[in-house]
């Protein structure tokens, strides 16, 4: 049972960096802006928090900067793609590309770099409690942060004035260019937040989930974000569900490697990439239903009165 | 004040101007980049634009390096001219590479010469195969060809890595997880005594002239591309989309496949998990940079190949991170859409309004 516990923290733990990339994806695709960037951006801020923590010993300091790198990228793609209108997909990769290049080069100088492990905090009272202690209390803060983003963006998006000015330019921009809304300024926005939620998901991953630096180190997480958006057709909630799902499919696929199931550990370590894949392939086989709950805009350009 | 303002027409000179006005900012950024670095810049300009052509040698490295980008982006323009965003080639790359090696491995001495020929074909259907099943859940299932191409990258390595750590490891080989070096037979030809090129740069030329008629000749072609550029009118003139996904997807894979295979039988001799080194992902900025243009794409696959060699010798001869290589391939691929603008739009001066 109590091992059972354990796996259900580590599934919360893994999920969390899902959870949090994936809710700022969907807030600028909600603005009708896909970025597939997110792989890019997410090394890009692991690097620059790990250095960061390698240089101040302060980890809420890595994580705002890691936001900011994060922030900063989704600007320059936010520059190309609303103002010069340049193909989302293409330059989307663009980005995947240069951050995959920038943050090897950049941490090369860091692959053996040591920093202090984030200690879980246990919540009073509730951290005492039989097995629910042990599997939902004793966590990094950032587990809890990443439940209560999820609601916060559904009160922004479903209640507030604002988050329907945002649905609205995603659904349909000209329109709410027409009612005078500063279509471009807003997109721009929201995509800044996803990149900012993007950099904290890879802070999460270089300084809780594995504390260091590797090339690559974010493995297609950035991609199974983006999927994980349409997975949940667009609804944050459904979000967090599938991240903390998809978490739980890589801590299954460790705990039978640690277990030593008779199956080559390349075929486990397989297993997120093909749910990905099996689970994208189930829900988008139904096409009037993507399309029902798809932003209207989104991936096409918008051209100010034109 | 600086606007935008529409093109009557798109520009012809800036369709050629803007990789080249990319190329000189990325050059430009690149000079900063040493200069923070504290290497001179000149030198840094120099490992990348005239190492890599100043001898004979040098030039058969880039022409081998030039070889698998430029069969890649071939398939991969013919994919975005479809309008399919095929960006898992890398992976089709290693299915190629997989097969054509699988088949590289059965030979021995006694295996006649036409074996080469099973080599590259196995390399054409293991990434068509990979390519396959992208058309598959994207015609059945209406997946997202970007996610599912991406996603299938990761499963072709850890494949790869599979079988070298395990059924195909050399029991010879001191444990490295590696294949044996493939036979002699399985080799394909060297074009000339003394240096490692091979028939494979002729491959991919002979490949580019094909594509050039494919695409501009035939009406195979033809329909491809309305169906990219215009799908309503495609579906008027009664083009089948579903027909032009799968072509697009099985001629890139094919292509990919094509390329890994060329790369086992020809520099590499071997299968390890080193086989993929991003060309895959590089074929895609020189697709773009190379106007999906089978000619545009023989120049771009050069420059990139110059970029993987400058970065390696930025490594060996200044002591910078090879990961150089990497911010230039994406620097080129943002300087190259932004230049991209230029083609639809002039940029003019406005009075404060």
């Amino acid at each position: 049972m109590e091992s059972f516990a354990l796996l259900v923290a580590a599934t919360l733990n893994a999920g969390t960096v899902l959870a949090i990339a994936g809710l700022g994806l969907l807030v600028n695709e909600r603005a009708g802006i896909v970025n597939l960037g997110a792989e890019g951006m997410m090394l890009c801020a692991a690097i620059a928090a790990f250095a960061t923590v390698v240089h101040s010993g302060n980890p809420w300091l890595g994580f705002a900067v890691g936001a900011g790198v994060g922030a900063a990228l989704a600007a320059a793609f936010g520059v190309l793609v609303i103002w010069l209108n340049t193909n989302q997909y293409a330059t989307g990769l663009a980005l995947a590309l240069f951050g995959g290049g920038f943050s090897a080069f950049v941490g090369v100088g860091y692959v053996q770099e040591k920093i202090a492990t984030q200690g879980s905090h246990a919540i009073p009272l509730l951290a005492d409690l039989p097995f629910l202690g042990t599997a939902l209390f004793r966590q990094h803060p950032m587990v809890y942060v990443a439940v209560l983003l999820a609601f916060a963006i559904i009160a922004f998006l479903y209640r507030t004035r604002g988050g329907l000015v945002l649905r609205s330019v995603g659904e349909n921009p000209d329109a709410a260019h027409a009612l005078g809304y500063p279509v471009r300024r807003i997109r721009l926005l929201a995509v800044m937040f996803g990149g900012a939620l993007c950099g904290v998901a890879g802070a999460y991953l270089s300084l809780v989930y594995t504390p260091l630096w590797v090339e690559g180190m974010v493995a297609g997480r950035g991609w199974i974000a983006l999927a994980l958006t349409t997975f949940a057709t667009w609804r944050p909630l459904r979000v967090l569900l599938g991240a903390y799902l998809f978490g739980g499919v890589t801590m299954l696929q460790f705990h039978l490697q640690s277990q030593g199931v008779d199956v080559p550990s390349q075929f486990l370590s397989m297993t997120p990439y093909l749910a990905t894949i099996l689970v994208l392939a189930l829900i988008s086989r139904n096409p009037t239903w993507i399309r029902v709950n798809m932003p209207a805009s989104l991936g096409k350009p918008f051209h100010p009165g034109g | 004040m600086l606007k935008l303002e529409a093109r009557p027409e798109a520009s012809r000179f800036w369709r050629i101007g803007s990789p080249l006005l990319a190329l000189a900012l990325t050059v430009l950024i690149g000079v900063g980049i040493f200069a923070l670095m504290g290497k001179d810049p000149l030198k840094g300009l120099a490992v990348f634009f005239w190492e890599p052509i100043k001898s004979a040698y040098a030039l058969s490295e880039l022409a081998i390096k030039a070889t698998p980008l430029l069969l890649i982006a071939l398939g991969l323009s013919v994919c975005y001219r479809a309008n399919v965003w095929n960006i898992g080639a890398e992976g089709q790359f290693v299915l190629g590479a997989i097969a054509g090696g699988g088949v590289a491995l059965l030979a021995d001495g006694g295996s006649p010469r036409v074996i080469v020929f099973a080599v590259l074909a196995a390399g054409v259907l293991g990434g068509m195969l990979w390519a396959g099943i992208v058309a598959l859940l994207r015609d059945r299932f209406n997946a997202n060809e970007i996610l599912v191409s991406l996603m299938l990258v990761y499963v072709a390595e850890l494949v790869l890595a599979y079988l070298v750590y395990g059924p195909w490891k050399d029991p010879q080989g001191y444990n490295f997880p590696q294949t044996r070096m493939f036979d002699a037979v399985t080799q394909i030809p060297r074009l000339l005594k003394g240096s490692r090129i091979n028939v494979g740069v002729l491959i991919a030329l002979f490949g580019a002239l094909g594509m050039w008629l494919y695409m501009f000749r035939t009406f195979g072609g033809f329909q491809l591309q309305v169906g990219g550029l215009a799908p309503a009118a495609a579906r008027y003139a009664g083009f089948s989309s579903r027909r032009a996904l799968w072509s697009a997807l099985l001629i890139s894979g094919g292509m990919a496949g094509l390329a890994g295979a060329i790369e086992v039988a020809g520099p590499i001799g071997q299968l390890t998990p080193h086989v993929p080194v991003g060309y895959g992902f590089a074929a895609i900025i020189v697709a773009f940079v190379g106007r999906l243009h089978p000619l545009g794409c023989v120049f771009a696959a050069i420059l990139l190949s110059m970029f993987y060699i400058g970065g390696e010798l930025a490594q060996s001869r200044l002591g910078m991170p090879k990961a150089l290589t990497g911010v230039f391939q994406g620097l080129l691929l943002f300087t190259l859409l932004a230049c991209d603008t230029l083609i639809g739009y002039r940029i003019r001066r406005t009075g404060r309004a």
